[in-house]
């Protein structure tokens, strides 16, 4: 039962560099002591493992020549265009300097692990694991236990820094299926803003890797973080993974989060409110379809007086997909005059899709504000009955409503560009799976 | 232009039409009248192709073509509109872009030259001005959030946009103050071109004032029971439909 459990033991990394073995000594004792989730797992209640136990991901990712046409194409395609960031490109977890434009930044520093000097070790290790508890998550306790790199993002006191640093993960296959281990470390300090995004991509291959990412983002008084993370990996690419956040007093997150579907898609977002009058605002999307799954996992931790959470999640959820949405916020004693809003808005395309949704709020304060609330709809046939009155195609307006559900979040988002990029990937991928089940039908 | 004989229709089961005959031809001005669930807006709707919305019996004919064999969007293109009674609500798709894939639709169908969003936007401008609304309509989600009056003039502008051979419509004029109700008998009349034809479902004489019908049917229960010309319109408005049900029957 547990064979994923006892591989991945198995699976050393390098032992370089040597201040992180402590973290890999315990990331390995606690998921060597963890158990595979069963149905009875509250937290793993609708989400399976078998993908990963079949798929014997055993492999190691190895480097790939960035030259490849292949690489460059799918470089150019990830590239948003008006967003004016700097780019950093890794591939099965490489980076690669051919791939990334290599603009310096005022006031941002980026490592990685490995080539940290004194003083960013010493922060480094102050900072890493103190957001994603890798005794509440597995995969966080897997993560620490491979881990031998990583990247380091350190925005300096007061720095604003407006160029938007775009880190993008790319995947390709590799001859056998392997794995592949990620971290990403974002240290604000007081007073500093600025904006990272996290984008996820493969090529249109059918994909062999299993990717664990963990990103934790420690947000110091008063700082500002811009925080997007995209999936948009073909649908064999495994991931399971997430971003713990840790928010101190004054401090504001706005995290935009995109999820196509996979074979197997995990993604918990945990963000932690530790200062009085932090504020978070946390948007998000996904669109599974095929037989894709896809699930959500968010957690926000109301410590302290004052804070905020405006939490909206939208799916749509097509053909024979499944997706999965739990929001817990959990307002703890100490958490008076909390505001927190949670929305879950669900659109099934079709009959066999499926959603399991699931508000859980956890109150123990009692001068608060809290509240929330779950919908799950189907296509609103006399709205399309509205559109085809135009001329406009069945097929066509079934996708002007899709994108139409999801727009309201996209046209929000903090960066125009990047939403003037992800509609047409989405409405492409709506056209398509259009045509798809035409073909099939 | 359209020809509809002996139709019937039901809604979930239910008789609604039963065996409406009727005649347009291009160039007429058609009003519809008749007391509330007489089954004028079932008319317009099984005309449009509204799933759920059987016909039974009967045939139709628009433009030399077998009207009830066309889904609905067929039915647009060759050249069919019927602005809603209650329009819908679409929000996060915006007016601007309905509206332009409608436009392109029609125009690909019609073999025109596709426009490019610069001219769209211009003309759509254009045609705010003339339903007078407000720019800004375009931004907005579909119908989101508009008042009866506004949506009204956004079914107008469509109308104006598409620029259909027959034009259902359906109490266009309900719910517009005198000002508003100018504006779109204006609009309506400024589409007349001897050639396209239009139906008008109304219970107010005000809008015939505007707009002078060639015809006036009156329907009850499912089927007209009394057809005349513009005079027809001011006697119902009168003495109401009373009189005309116990005549039928
Ligand atoms: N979806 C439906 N299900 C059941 N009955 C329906 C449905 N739609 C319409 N009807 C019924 O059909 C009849 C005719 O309705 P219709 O809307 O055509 O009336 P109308 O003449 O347009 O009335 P109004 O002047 O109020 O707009 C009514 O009795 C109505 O209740
Ligand atoms: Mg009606």
């Amino acid at each position: 039962m547990s064979d994923f459990i006892a591989e991945a033991l198995q699976k050393l990394p390098t032992e370089t560099p040597g201040w992180l073995s402590e973290q890999r000594r315990r990331g390995r004792s606690s998921w060597k002591s963890s158990t595979m989730p069963t149905r009875k797992t509250e937290d793993w209640k609708y989400t399976r493992l078998r993908a990963l136990e079949e798929g014997a991901y055993l492999g190691w990712a190895e480097r790939q020549d960035p030259t490849s046409p292949a690489l460059t194409a799918l470089r150019d395609q990830v590239h948003i265009s008006g967003l004016d960031a700097r780019m950093l490109v890794f591939v099965n977890g490489f980076y690669s300097p051919e791939l990334s434009s290599p603009t310096a930044m005022d006031g941002m520093d980026i490592v990685h692990f490995s080539e940290a000097d004194e003083t960013q070790v010493e922060t480094i290790r102050t900072h890493l694991g103190t957001a994603a508890n890798r005794d509440k998550y597995m995969f966080t306790a897997l993560n620490d236990s491979w881990l031998d790199d990583g990247v380091f993002v350190h925005v300096k006191q007061d720095s604003k820094v407006i160029t938007p640093l775009h880190i993008v993960w790319l995947t390709v296959p590799q001859r056998e299926a392997f794995s592949l281990s990620q971290r990403l470390l974002v240290v604000m300090e007081p007073g500093s803003e600025a904006t990272v995004v996290e984008h996820f991509a493969s090529d249109g291959a059918q994909q062999n890797s299993f990717t664990n990412g963990v990103t934790e983002l420690v947000l110091g008084a008063n700082a500002r973080l811009c925080h997007y993370r995209l999936h948009l990996e073909e649908e064999h690419a495994l991931h399971i993974g997430g971003v713990h956040a840790r928010l101190d007093r004054d401090a504001r997150l706005n995290s935009f989060h995109l999820g196509l579907g996979s074979i197997l898609k995990r993604l918990d977002v945990v963000v932690r409110h530790e200062g009085n009058g932090a504020h978070c605002d946390l948007n998000g999307i996904y669109l599974p379809r095929h037989s894709q799954n896809i699930d959500y996992h968010t957690c926000i931790e109301h410590a302290r007086p004052h804070c905020t959470t405006k939490e909206v999640f939208r799916g749509v959820i097509s053909d024979n997909a499944r997706a999965v949405f739990n929001g817990r916020i959990h307002i703890h004693p100490d958490a008076q005059k909390t505001v927190a809003e949670l929305s879950n808005k669900n659109l099934l395309t079709s009959n066999k899709a499926e959603i399991d949704t699931k508000p859980e709020l956890e109150i123990y304060a009692d001068d608060v504000k809290c509240t929330h609330g779950a919908t799950v709809a189907q296509l609103d046939d006399y709205a399309l009955y509205y559109l085809c009155s135009r001329g406009i195609a069945r097929e066509h307006a079934q996708v002007m409503l899709s994108t139409g559900f999801i727009n309201e979040l996209i046209n929000n988002l903090q960066h125009p560009t990047l939403g003037e990029y992800l509609k047409p990937v989405l409405s492409d991928m709506f056209v398509q799976q259009v045509t798809q089940r035409e073909r099939t039908e | 232009m359209l020809s509809i004989k002996n139709l019937h229709a039901t809604v979930e089961g239910e008789d609604i039409l039963r065996g409406i005959n009727l005649d347009i031809g291009p160039g007429e001005v058609h009003a519809i009248m008749g007391p509330n669930g007489s089954g004028k807006s079932t008319l317009g709707h099984v005309l449009t192709g509204r799933e759920g919305y059987e016909v039974t019996a009967g045939e139709v004919t628009f433009m030399g073509q077998d009207l009830l064999a066309l889904a609905p969007e067929e039915r647009a293109l060759a050249g069919l509109l019927l602005a809603f009674q209650y329009p819908v609500e679409i929000p996060g798709v915006s007016n601007m872009e309905f509206l332009k894939t409608a436009v392109d639709g029609m125009r690909k169908y019609r073999k025109l030259e596709a426009m490019d969003s610069v001219s769209f936007m211009k003309l759509a401008r254009e045609v705010c001005k003339r339903v007078d609304l407000d720019q800004n309509f375009l931004k907005r989600g579909v119908n989101e959030g508009f008042s009866g009056g506004e949506k009204k003039r956004n079914e107008l502008m469509q109308m104006m946009l598409l620029e259909p051979h027959l034009a259902i419509l359906d109490e266009t004029d309900s719910g517009l103050d005198i000002d508003a109700l100018q504006v779109v008998a204006a609009g309506i009349n400024s589409m007349r071109d001897g050639k396209r034809s239009f139906v008008l479902i109304t219970h107010y004489q005000r809008l015939l004032n505007f707009i002078e019908p060639d015809h006036v049917h009156v329907l009850g229960g499912g089927r007209i029971v009394r057809s005349g010309d513009k005079s027809l319109a001011l006697e119902l408005e009168d003495k109401g439909y009373g009189w005309l049900e116990s005549e039928a029957v």
